[in-house]
């Protein structure tokens, strides 16, 4: 027999269809304006799908004659981004507005992929309206703003309060130091055994949960997240390697898995758990601490599939303490998500002006209390019917204060997800703690071309 | 001489000419949508482009293929790689397919109708079905260990303590039915006297299989374990559905790999260079069978 060319033209083909993506023409229909986002990966929840629908109805009466094509992307956050960083590489792809996560938008600004939007900000009354954070989240190095934001978040310690009673813990619990969440945590352990202690995202299957809600609400409480960012050196624009605050994270992380006082490790490394923290160990009583975003209640509202709204009387609220307990005391960590054009879009015109409907101030407020977002426009936070409109807002809303934004540049979405290995890395117990951070280390250095510095 | 040759070939080299007009339009689609993506690919391999966070990407040369070969993570994923092929295609899938195959020409019909229905079944369920189906099995609380506890053994998370045998497991049992088919057509060709010639001769059924089956049916042994090699060095859903890669890096093969660099960590061109280095891999397997099938002939 003699060779063919057979084998290897099927290996090519395996290989080559692995990489070439095809996507179907989106059209450029002049009338009809194309949105993008990110859909709940739980079935169960249409927070998002009802307000849009709502929006689409609004906006389809005040336009008559355009349509609205919702165009929504089913996927975990870290498949989601990819999805559609692939469509907007192309005209015939690229939706005219999307929804744009603010820990990856500089990355996608850098590659030309969104457009400018101040020659249509400079025109809106509203704009006016929104805090100076917020509207920073969205802008790039070159000062243009190219999303606009639709509410932030803030992060803490959730608790059960049957747990505690149980377990001999205070009802109105307030750590000061991170040993008192561990201890907490061990006492749990230790008098309800059938329940997980505590959970703290971890790992590459988690994404950026791991990084902000996890890692990052450590880190910033370190001695070294007293400066201004313990990941980057804004003097020397470098990222930060050697750090003791860094480590002291790790460590915080490992003993959560080493003593058992997390979930069950598989558990912690299923791409889906934080479906699950949200959807039944919470609701079920069969998580005592869960160190998570404002957000969770969103699934928990009228309608939302998981309907649960005595969860304020069953839940209680920490804000996230400082390592040692030193000053300010508390952390948390802000980011959100912003509305942003495609320089690809076929009508951007039209896509802002369905921003602008989105962002009048009463769909604004409706969105902030639907998905339980902190509001970024001063006339709603004022609002005494926003405030109210739900438990929890007052208490994340007064986070705000001692917030931490990431440092949002082009890397960082490749910082983060070397921080998810790190945290695997001491989760499965591969690695030790020194171990995980020189991987850290050395990765870091390979995926920011060098621009390290030791602190 | 060298004159006579050349004007002699003239005119059927014009009659080959005119024969391949026909194929023509399916060799430029085959140029166009096979040659050229892949040709694109192996450009895009030697430079820095990303998904995201970059304005232009440019030329690196062999960069990429510099990173891969000083990275752990690549390195591990090879070695994975081809653990979970040797384990999962070369032992598995081809030795279960041809046991298989050997016992069904002595089984009765509805044995052999039965026995080929489920084995086929597995290997016609989508690749992402049949991960969740096996991803049930395997999980904490899946039917493995509910068999396990009850036959009073000591259960455990097979998909993270020994993920790479969960997923070669699968492979196995999503794939042997191919190898079955191929094996229960070579042994078919066997003419019936060899065998019948050898038990008379008092050869039992091992030293039949050693001596007179193994050496007949060599050729679809070696067609057989290319196909299989190739296809299993590129199997990604199974693997992706039921660990991701996981825990850790312990189920990363090159393709999961690939995939995690190229599009998670937005490094394309990198993530491309993978995908050549794995082509490469495929090819040296192939080479080797082909040798095996040369010999012979």
């Amino acid at each position: 027999m003699r060779p063919t060319p057979a084998p290897f033209l099927l290996a090519t083909l395996l290989a080559a269809s692995a990489l070439t993506a095809c996507g179907s023409g989106s059209g450029s229909d002049p009338d009809t304006v194309e949105i993008s986002y990110k859909q709940s990966m739980d079935n169960s929840v249409r927070v998002m799908d009802t307000y849009l629908a709502d929006i689409k109805t609004e906006f389809e009466k005040a336009n008559p004659g355009k349509e609205v094509k919702l165009v929504p992307i089913k996927a975990p956050d870290s498949e989601y981004y990819t999805k559609l960083q692939q469509m907007l590489r192309s005209p015939k792809t690229a939706p005219d507005l999307v929804y744009e996560d603010t820990f990856l938008i500089n990355s996608d600004i850098t590659s030309g992929y969104l457009k400018p939007l101040d020659p249509y900000l400079d025109k809106w009354d509203d704009w006016g309206q929104f805090i100076d954070t917020a509207k920073s989240a969205a802008q790039a190095e070159d000062g243009k703003t190219y999303g606009v934001p639709d509410g932030t978040d803030t992060r803490g310690l959730w608790f059960d309060k049957d747990i505690f009673a149980k377990a001999g813990l205070p009802a109105n619990w307030q750590p000061k130091t991170w040993d008192d969440i561990l201890d907490a945590a061990r006492t749990i352990k230790e008098k309800v055994p059938d329940v997980t202690p505590m959970n703290v995202y971890t790992g590459k299957p988690a994404g950026e949960a791991a990084t902000m809600q996890g890692f990052e609400m450590l880190l910033y409480g370190t001695a070294t997240g007293a400066t201004e960012s313990p990941l980057y050196d804004t003097a020397s624009k470098k990222w930060i390697t050697g750090s003791q605050g860094f480590k002291d994270s790790l460590q915080f992380v490992e003993t959560v898995f080493k003593e058992k006082l997390g979930p069950d490790v598989s558990d912690a490394l299923d791409p889906n758990f934080a479906t699950s923290v949200r959807g039944e160990l919470l609701p079920e009583g069969k998580l005592g601490i869960n160190l998570d975003g404002s957000w969770l209640p969103q699934d928990w509202l009228k309608g939302s599939g998981h309907e649960w709204p005595e969860w304020s009387k069953k839940l209680g609220l920490a804000y996230m303490p400082t390592q040692a307990g030193q000053s300010p005391g508390k952390v948390s960590m802000s980011g959100g998500w912003t509305w942003a054009v495609p320089s690809k879009a076929a009508n951007p015109d039209l896509a802002f002006e369905f921003i602008k409907t989105m962002q009048t101030k009463a769909n604004a407020q409706k969105w902030y209390i639907a998905n339980s977002g902190i509001a970024v426009r001063t006339d709603v936070a004022e609002d005494p019917a926003y405030a109210k409109a739900q438990p929890g807002i007052e208490f994340f809303t007064g986070l705000v204060a001692n917030t931490h934004y990431r440092p949002a540049y082009p890397a960082y979405p490749k910082v983060s997800t070397a921080i998810q290995e790190a945290m695997e890395s001491v989760t499965t117990g591969d690695s030790s703690v020194a171990e995980a951070a020189k991987g850290y280390d050395e990765e870091l250095k390979s995926v920011t071309d060098n621009q390290v510095i030791k602190k | 001489m060298v004159v006579k040759e050349s004007g002699n070939t003239r005119a059927p080299r014009l009659r080959t000419l005119t024969r391949a007009l026909p194929v023509t339009p399916a060799l430029v689609i085959l140029v166009l949508f096979l040659a050229g993506p892949i040709a694109y690919c192996a450009y895009i391999a030697f430079t820095d482009l990303q998904l995201t966070g970059q304005a232009e990407s440019s030329f690196t040369g062999f960069d990429n293929f510099r990173t891969a070969f000083e990275d752990d993570a690549f390195l591990n994923a090879v070695w994975l790689t081809l653990v979970f092929t040797f384990l999962s295609s070369i032992v598995g899938q081809n030795t279960l397919g041809l046991a298989l195959a050997a016992l069904m020409q002595r089984a009765s019909k509805p044995v052999r109708t039965l026995t080929g229905g489920i084995v086929v079944t597995a290997w016609v369920l989508p690749e992402v079905v049949a991960g969740f189906l096996l991803y049930a099995f395997f999980r904490r609380e899946g039917t493995l260990n509910a068999i396990l506890d009850w036959l009073h053994l000591p259960s455990q998370n097979w998909l993270f303590t020994l993920p790479i045998l969960a997923v070669s497991f699968a492979n196995v049992w999503r794939g042997t039915a191919f190898s079955m088919l191929v094996y229960s057509a070579a042994l078919n060709e066997i003419p019936k006297e060899i065998t019948e010639a050898a038990e008379v001769d008092g050869a039992g059924g091992w030293r039949r299989m050693w001596h007179i089956t193994l050496p007949m049916i060599r050729r679809s042994i070696g067609t057989n374990l290319m196909l299989n090699t190739l296809q299993t060095l590129s199997v990604f859903g199974l693997i992706w559905v039921m660990t991701r890669g996981g825990p850790g890096n312990r189920s990363q093969t090159l393709p999961l790999f690939m995939y995690e660099q190229a599009f998670q960590k937005s490094m394309i061109g990198y993530g491309t260079a993978v995908a050549l280095l794995l082509l490469v891999v495929g090819s040296l397997f192939s080479l080797v069978y082909m040798r095996l099938l040369r010999t012979e002939v």
